[in-house]
């Protein structure tokens, strides 16, 4: 007899009749049921769990290089799997968590005739007529027009030279409607804007660079050599991806002044971002605006209920059809709304290669489970003897199949560990990465509990067809071959 | 040796055996295609570009107050700024020439048109081909080392300059081979006609250059990335930018002195870091997205051979001492140590071939999947026959070691008692 059998010799030879016992268990009447346990069984179970594991440390300490195989195989498939996933998980993340439902982007189609197909797209931006029209029809709960576009900024300050701001465009609306956050002062009014009023609000981060952080609400700030009043400060606000406009970069962009549309088409600022063009539509450069022929503002409303939304796709069909009518538009309206998350969908904001490159992550994982398996298999396998023996001292096949469950549920756990350092390392490599979204690739707390879910299910999962092959052992058989 | 008992001995290993096929036959499937995917973007990252990429960089900058481009008095005016600029770099030590240039092959930012045999046609027309214009005056060709094969190049006659919203006239222009073989198939493209972005005005083509890419290097340029335009004009606007050419070894030096001295020619202007760029940055940007996905996949390849070598070799290693007896009883009865190698790398050999038949299907399968929802062409069948011919070479490389341990087990073992 040899239990607990060392490594060695004797666990090689003990190998050896695994084979012949399970031929033969396939012919014998099925093993005696384990003795009913009765009402003790939880409590016997819980005090069992700790013996499963010494038992488990052990077998597992025996074989070190086989083990160490397994966690590392685990460990590796884990860590590219959760560092892709984390990636792909911030990439097609909620820019407006909560309220992306409620925030929808119309569509409408004012081009000629010419290169007209059933259902195709309408264009993805608004020409200025149509945006200001639907921007005043007001129907919707919150509605903002918008475009994008950079301006200098004198600081008038000997320390500082000029430099290019990152501006929005838009109308006031605009900051209620994504749930903007204001650390001082407050948005420019409506009236204002019409008012084509100089008026600014600010991202925290100019706050800092210019005024040190202070309030600076009121104060004077010199762009495009105009001068400009700050009405408010945002606080920090960096939705991802930048949905509201994509043509400016989807990561980890995030304008540093938003200004009134209505003055910026007075003062004729510069825009940037993409301008479509029908017919004799010219793009407009510098100092020129677009023709009525191009689109290229977009325009966000907030409807609050479903049935809003229905009606407001309603009204953009009737808008389409009085256009029609009046001689501007010449297709069949041709009209979509999609909400914030079915817009980026469509935009298919999320890289290609990053989806690749997990598909890839996931295939590696695979191939780790399957390897896996098989050395869980060989090592189980391997301890036949001894489980025969424990067999045969009365332990139930469940028990045998615990025991071994435990014994991968381990492996699992020690490779989730280390899997989860490797996806902090990769983390940290895709963000040394010079990608739009580089910075953006950090591990949150639901990844992290979903590594160990995975990795820990992904091993279980490998563990079970070992260990219910290795618990058919008959234990008669084993004991009487040695 | 006979195959028989092979098969014998894998009927009992039912699961081992399928574990091992399948790992084999998944890592054939991943790695043919990344293997595939990383060939295609070293392809795209190596295209040359036509330039002579060496000692160029780009200065792109905006003028702060500037004129307005959309009156001639406007023009005149950025006109007069950017030949002072273009004055002052020619000037500055270690600089060989310098051109004003809208945008460079690679930098993703691009005037593209179509040119016509047609006068009048529509962009978009069929007749068109789509092409991207590089606005520049004579000094172009040795600034980029642009190579002529045939007609001649700019002269400072040539070159008008224009507000940038303007539409001119274009009536010369130096075409890329690639263009002017769509345009005139039978040759002779030099000194005959075009019309560019549905002009009514001809304009006669006077060279040919050989290659040069479109400033597009993303899928949007893909099927036009050839075919560029070389149009002699200054575009005047409220930003400026230039191509230099510096002397051999002095890249780093003009660098430095280019913004104090642009600063120096006039103030009222915006250089940031970005403004000053050498060539070997801008394409290491254009290509920065292929080549990191080229090194992961790489890497993730590297591992998977790994992982997948290091299971059989465990795998193996197992069955080696699960045998252990019956290699003893084999030798005792005659088997040389050559003969119980050979059985083992059979064995392996066994395994990775239906691995391997398993894993072609499942590469092709894998690359027409790929090929539905990514941009991917079909892979050459090439690639999965080095695949297979790789995995059977790895499976034997990896069973090696326990087979040999095998091959060393002495006949004695037979007669010990288990």
């Amino acid at each position: 007899m040899f239990f607990p059998s060392p490594f060695g010799e004797g666990a090689q030879r003990a190998g050896e009749g695994t084979f012949e016992a399970q031929r033969c268990a396939l012919a014998e009447p099925s093993p005696p049921a384990p003795p009913p346990m009765g009402e003790g069984s939880n409590i016997q179970e819980d005090g069992m769990f700790g013996y499963y594991l010494d038992l488990a440390l052990r077998s597992l300490k025996r074989n070190k290089s086989l083990t160490a195989l397994m966690v590392l195989a685990i460990a590796l498939g884990i860590g590219a799997s959760m560092t892709m996933l984390t990636v792909l998980h911030v990439l097609s993340g909620d820019p407006l968590p909560g309220k992306s439902a409620l925030i929808y982007y119309p569509q409408i189609d004012p081009q000629d005739l010419k290169g007209m197909q059933p259902n195709k797209e309408p264009p993805e931006q608004v020409t200025l007529i149509d945006g200001l029209n639907l921007l005043h029809a007001g129907r919707a709960d919150h509605q903002a027009l918008m475009s994008g576009g950079s301006v200098p900024l004198d600081p008038q300050k000997t320390d500082l030279d000029p430099f290019y701001v990152e501006a929005r465009y838009t109308t006031p609306d605009f900051f209620p409607m994504f749930d903007a956050p204001f650390l001082f002062g407050h948005a420019w009014t409506e009236a204002d804007g019409e008012a084509k009023v100089r008026e600014v609000v600010i991202a925290r981060s100019l706050n800092d660079k210019l005024f040190g952080g202070a309030d600076s609400v009121g104060r004077i700030v010199r762009m495009a050599g105009v001068d400009w009043r700050i009405v408010g400060v945002l606080d920090k606000w960096r939705p991802n991806p930048h949905f509201y406009d994509l043509n400016t970069g989807s990561y980890d962009y995030g304008e540093q002044v938003f200004l009134p549309l209505q003055t910026m088409l007075d003062l004729r600022l510069d825009r940037n971002g993409s301008t479509d063009c029908w017919g004799n539509g010219g793009g407009g450069v510098g100092n020129i605006l677009p023709s009525d022929d191009c689109v290229w503002l977009q325009f966000w409303v907030q409807l609050d209920t479903p049935t809003k939304a229905a009606a407001y796709k309603e009204f953009l069909v009737h808008y389409s059809q009085e256009q029609k009518a009046l001689g501007r538009f010449q297709r069949a309206p041709n009209v979509r709304l999609r909400n914030v998350m079915q817009w980026l969908d469509y935009q298919m904001v999320v890289p290609g290669d990053v989806r690749l490159q997990t598909g890839l992550a996931f295939g590696f994982l695979l191939v780790c489970l399957v390897n896996t398996v098989g050395l869980m298999l060989a090592k189980f396998m391997r301890r036949a003897a001894e489980l025969g023996v424990r067999r045969a001292l009365g332990a139930s096949k469940r028990a045998l199949f615990a025991q071994l469950l435990i014994e991968s549920g381990v492996v699992g756990l020690v490779g989730g560990v280390g899997g989860l350092l490797l996806a902090l390392f990769g983390l940290w490599l895709v963000r040394q990465r010079p990608s739009d979204y580089a910075a953006l690739a950090h591990l949150d707390l639901s990844m992290l509990f979903i590594t160990f879910a995975l990795a820990v299910g992904a091993t279980l999962l490998a563990g079970l067809l070992p260990a219910w092959r290795a618990c058919q052992v008959a234990p008669a058989l084993q004991l009487k071959s040695n | 040796m006979k195959l028989h008992p092979i098969l014998a001995a894998l009927r009992k290993h039912k699961a081992g055996t399928v574990l091992i096929a399948l790992q084999i036959a998944l890592t054939l499937a991943i790695v043919c295609n990344a293997i595939f995917i990383i060939g295609q973007r070293i392809q795209r990252v190596n295209r040359a570009t036509g330039l002579d990429e060496s000692n160029l960089f780009f200065v792109s900058q905006q003028w702060v107050g500037a004129p307005s481009a959309d009156t001639p008095d406007g023009v005149e005016k950025l006109d007069a700024m950017q030949r002072e600029d273009l004055a002052a770099l020619r000037n500055l030590p270690g600089v060989a020439s310098v051109a004003p240039i809208n945008s460079l092959p690679l930098l993703n930012s691009s005037w593209t048109g179509s040119v016509s045999l047609k006068s009048g046609a529509e962009i978009g027309d069929k007749t068109g081909t789509r092409t991207a214009y590089y606005f520049t005056d004579e000094q172009v060709f040795p600034t980029l080392g642009l190579k002529l094969v045939a007609g001649r190049a700019f002269n400072a006659g040539d070159v008008q300059h224009q507000g940038f919203r303007e539409n001119r006239d274009r009536p010369v222009a130096i075409i890329t081979r690639a263009l002017a073989d769509k345009l005139y198939p039978k040759g002779g493209a030099v000194g005959k006609v075009m019309y560019s972005d549905g002009s009514s005005a001809p304009t006669t083509i006077v060279g040919v250059v050989t290659r040069m890419q479109i400033p597009s290097s993303g899928s949007f340029g893909s099927d036009f990335a050839w075919n560029s335009t070389l149009i002699p004009t200054r575009l005047d606007a409220n930003f400026a930018r230039y191509a230099v050419r510096t002397r051999p070894g002095q890249l780093d030096a003009v660098m430095h002195a280019v913004t104090p001295l642009l600063y120096k020619v006039n103030p009222l202007r915006v250089l940031d870091d970005d403004s000053v760029r050498p060539f070997s940055d801008i394409r290491a940007r254009a290509y920065r997205a292929d080549v990191g996905m080229a090194v992961l996949m790489g890497v993730i390849c590297l591992i998977l051979i790994a992982v997948t070598a290091a299971g059989i070799v465990g795998l193996t290693s197992f069955w080696v001492g699960q045998r252990h007896r019956q290699i003893g009883v084999r030798r005792a009865l005659g088997a040389r140590k050559i003969d119980i190698l050979h059985y083992f790398q059979i064995e392996n050999g066994l395994i990775a071939g239906v691995g391997a038949v398993i894993g072609v299907i499942l590469a092709l399968g894998l690359n027409a999947w790929l090929m539905t929802h990514y941009e991917m062409t079909r892979m050459p069948v090439l690639y999965v026959l080095v695949g297979v011919i790789a995995v059977l070479v790895l499976g034997q490389a990896a069973v090696f070691v326990p087979a040999r341990r095998a091959s060393n087990v002495s006949p004695v073992s037979a007669t010990r008692a288990a």
